[in-house]
């Protein structure tokens, strides 16, 4: 198989304004590589429900976005917190997010739902007080 | 219907339509992001009464083919270029969330 084209953002933490950059960012690029507007939507979601999750719950972090012929794969890794009970994190409304955070429209617990929902596979790597890990696959082909 | 369509025939304000000859074709009505990323299906009309940058961004990766919003609410300057420059139809309605969307019935 040939080399993945490979995208890597540094997600700034303290920048509300500026959250999602990365992920428009990439949709911008799936569409130049041609990609249908279906997978990219799923990308682009799922990407950046985990870019303003590194930003509101972990103070930012990376993210490395990687194409291959068959699958685009998202690796979002912070140093935050990290995710004490990660069953209960991916239920539906369950959420820490703060009320200035929510009075942005966040904080309905439905991120990490939506980003299961819209890829094929993801997984989460968390320890407390170390930071979290999150990578997601989307089949192209 | 186009969305320059749309705006005319239900007398919603422009704040700004990048991409006027876009197709739209159902309507979500939601302020948490996070549900309308969930549940608005691509190419719809998207009616919120959020006006922060987030609702740009979500507008533009969730694909819906534009945002109505609702109540009178309204953009700053610097937003509506923002959402110019990512292509982002904006209109602006001063009604209600619900009577904004009885106006799309049969047209979207
Ligand atoms: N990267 C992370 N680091 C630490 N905790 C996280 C991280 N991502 C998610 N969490 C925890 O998991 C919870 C659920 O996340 P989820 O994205 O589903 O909802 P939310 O971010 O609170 O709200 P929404 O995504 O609907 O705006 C968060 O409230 C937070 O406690
Ligand atoms: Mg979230």
């Amino acid at each position: 198989m040939s080399e993945p084209l490979v995208f890597h953002f540094d997600i700034n933490g303290d920048d509300f304004s500026t959250a999602g950059q990365a992920s428009v960012q990439i949709k911008n690029n799936l569409r130049q590589l041609g990609l249908s507007p279906e997978i990219i939507r799923r990308v682009s979601i799922a990407m950046y429900e985990g870019e303003i999750n590194m930003v509101i719950h972990a103070n930012g972090g990376t993210a490395d976005v990687k194409v291959y012929e068959d699958c685009v794969e998202i690796i979002l890794a912070d140093n935050g917190p990290g995710i004490k009970d990660i069953d209960m994190a991916m239920k539906e409304g369950y959420s820490t997010a703060s009320d200035s955070t929510r009075s942005l429209g966040f904080g309905a617990g439905m991120g990490l739902p939506n980003m299961k929902r819209y890829t094929d596979d993801m997984k989460i790597d968390s320890t407390v007080g170390v930071g979290t890990t999150v990578t997601m696959k989307i089949n192209i082909a | 219907m186009k969305v320059v369509e749309l705006a005319s025939l239900c007398g919603f304000e422009v704040l700004c339509m990048p991409d006027g000859d876009r197709q739209v074709s159902g309507a979500y009505i939601g302020d948490l992001l996070s549900w309308v990323m969930g549940r608005a299906r691509a190419d719809s009309a998207w009616i919120t009464i959020m006006s922060n940058v987030n609702v740009i961004a979500v507008a533009s990766l969730a694909d819906v083919a534009c945002v109505i919003l609702a109540e009178g609410v309204t953009l700053d300057d610097e937003l509506i270029k923002t959402a110019t420059a990512k292509g982002v139809n904006i209109l602006k309605s001063e009604l209600p969330a619900y009577e904004t969307a009885t106006e799309l019935v049969g047209k979207v």
